[in-house]
């Protein structure tokens, strides 16, 4: 139907409108027409792929049948998920990238003429090597990213699992990898092929099953870069330039995401991946401080505090997810701007279990974006601001990390809370955050505590007024 | 000597993680969100090679071994796309500026 040069011609149209997609996002204004540009590209590179193979009998048919089926499906989940549920999603997605990775790698081992890949058991040598590497890291993505949806879910337990002698497994498993590869190539035998995706699924299960909730940021990112390797794997397969683009655009920002994760963190990408993070030997050092003297008030007094501020910051985090108070957040700013209060949001780089988490939920809220600031832009305000209202945010907040080296959490990059006038702490009790350390803010002299649920605090707070 | 087509490839691959390297930089923090979510969408175009498979089957045989992979990886492939963009446009019709 075209020829092969029209058909690649085409498909670096696709590659360069999904570049146009990614950049779009550089800001808000260009954001929807660069998601435009992406829809765009996939569906030239779906026609001309039908074009090209020009087989319009029973099977077409079938095609349209199951890609519809597969599109109201992501319809109906795109329209009905809430926004606090995001990171579960997109772990969910990864999982089906990865799987949908394996399964083309697997048809085209099994039939290698339909991709002009040679014969079976006899395939081309470098299209091996290709697939087998699509296959193996797409069969972790899958797998990794079905434990970081249970996780994030709840269904599985947040706290990192590890064993004795798990990091010589893996290296153990590694290099089994590596084996196979290699003697498949020289034999084409197909069970070497089955065994190199089944060890793979163990390794996606090994590799995130000791990482805790907390590093979940980095796993999310982590997954979405393996996600793009493995589309790559396949585009190299499979000769396909959209995809060869597409894989490397994605693998990197993937990369690039765990990476302002870690440093958001102040832990070495090698650290999160070694897990073991979170644990429970922190938790019990804490107990003894619970003596503490800690102010603590009610709702009236918090809006008798905010009523007489003229600035007032607000340090949402994964809490606030979690009691889904961002919109009774937004009543309360609303009513603070019509007493002439300036609001601003301060968002940490890994407040929540993925980048960008509360700017979705506070756009969720209709709370404008140009009023919400990242850590570097806003840092220095705490100094002159009245009141810092932190709402489901812990670690991020915690002083400890500038000042006690022995700390897991020493050298985090943290909002300098502690330096607002008074710190309005919204929480439901003092136990520590995800990663087990004690909040030193919690006994600071101009720390008021607000024990109660993010949500219902705030509400009540918007009845004082 | 003519040069290897998988060299060609390479190049590009090369390339583009440069690109995606610069691209997704420029990307502002407070989009990172809808980034994962797109760029999970444009990681299906994978959906083209579970095509080729599904349509290698002839009408006799619709449903062979290397098809049936194909259409399983079309239906996956799909909810992701729509799934993907859909999702991504939801998140960023909601991002809107100070009303002045």
């Amino acid at each position: 139907m075209i020829s092969i040069n029209l058909l690649a011609l085409f498909y670096l149209i696709s590659g360069v409108l999904f570049i146009l997609a990614l950049r779009g996002l550089s800001s808000p204004e260009t954001s929807r027409q660069g998601n435009f540009f992406g829809i765009l590209g996939m569906s030239i590179a779906v026609v001309v792929t039908f074009l090209s193979v020009g087989n319009f009998s029973t099977s077409f048919i079938y095609v349209i049948v199951f890609l519809l089926i597969g599109g109201s499906v992501g319809a109906l989940i795109a329209f009905k998920i809430p926004m606090t549920a995001m990171p579960e999603l997109v772990a969910g997605f990864h999982s089906l990238v990865g799987l949908a990775a394996v399964f083309v790698a697997i048809s085209a081992f099994v039939n290698p003429e339909a991709f002009n890949l040679g014969f079976s058991g006899n395939i081309k040598l470098a299209s091996l090597i290709e697939m087998s590497i699509g296959a193996a890291v797409g069969a972790v993505t899958f797998s990794g990213s079905i434990i970081a949806f249970l996780k994030l879910r709840g269904i599985m337990s947040g706290a990192p699992i590890t064993f004795p002698g798990q990091h010589i497994l893996n290296l153990l498993i590694l290099i089994s990898i590596i084996g196979l590869t290699y003697f498949l190539c020289k034999t084409q035998n197909s069970n070497l092929f089955w065994s190199l995706i089944v060890i793979s699924f163990l390794v996606g299960i090994l590799l995130i099953i000791p990482i805790g909730g907390a590093d979940m940021p980095v796993v999310i990112s982590m997954l979405n870069s393996y996600s793009g390797w493995a589309a790559a794997g396949i585009g190299f397969t499979l000769e396909n330039t959209a995809l060869i683009i597409t894989g490397a655009l994605v693998g990197s920002s993937g990369a690039i995401l765990s990476y302002i994760m870690c440093k958001g963190m102040n832990r070495s990408f090698f650290s999160v991946i070694l897990g073991g993070f979170g644990g429970t030997d922190q938790i019990s050092k804490s107990e003894n401080k619970e003596q503490k003297p800690v102010k603590s008030g009610n709702s009236d007094d918090a809006a008798f505090l905010m009523k007489n501020a003229s600035s007032v910051i607000i340090v949402p985090g994964y809490g606030m997810a979690v009691a889904q108070a961002q919109h009774a957040l937004r009543e309360m700013v609303d009513a603070l701007k019509k007493n002439g209060i300036k609001v601003s949001y301060a968002i940490h780089p890994v407040a929540g279990r993925m980048p960008g988490h509360m700017n979705v939920l506070l756009a969720e809220a209709n709370v404008p974006y140009d009023e919400v600031f990242e850590l570097e832009e806003i840092n220095n305000d705490f100094a002159n601001c009245d009141v810092a209202y932190v709402i489901g945010a812990n670690d991020v907040t915690n002083p400890v990390a500038k000042t006690d080296p022995q700390s897991p959490i020493y050298g985090m990059p943290i909002l300098d809370v502690e330096k607002a006038k008074s710190v309005l702490f919204v929480k439901r009790s003092l136990s520590p955050g995800y990663a087990g350390v004690d909040n030193d803010l919690f006994y600071r002299e101009n720390t008021l505590m607000l024990f109660a649920d993010a949500k219902k605090m705030t509400e009540d707070i918007i009845k004082s007024f | 000597m003519e040069i290897d087509p998988f060299v060609f490839r390479l190049s590009i691959f090369i390339l583009s993680i440069f690109v995606g390297y610069y691209v997704v930089w420029s990307v502002t923090p407070s989009l990172h969100t809808p980034l994962m979510s797109v760029t999970n969408a444009i990681s299906s175009v994978i959906i083209v090679g579970a095509i080729i498979a599904a349509l290698a089957g002839n009408n006799e045989n619709i449903f062979n071994a290397a098809s049936i992979f194909g259409f399983l990886a079309i239906i996956l492939a799909a909810v992701n796309i729509f799934g993907g963009f859909l999702v991504t446009q939801r998140m960023l019709a909601m991002y809107k500026k100070k009303k002045k």
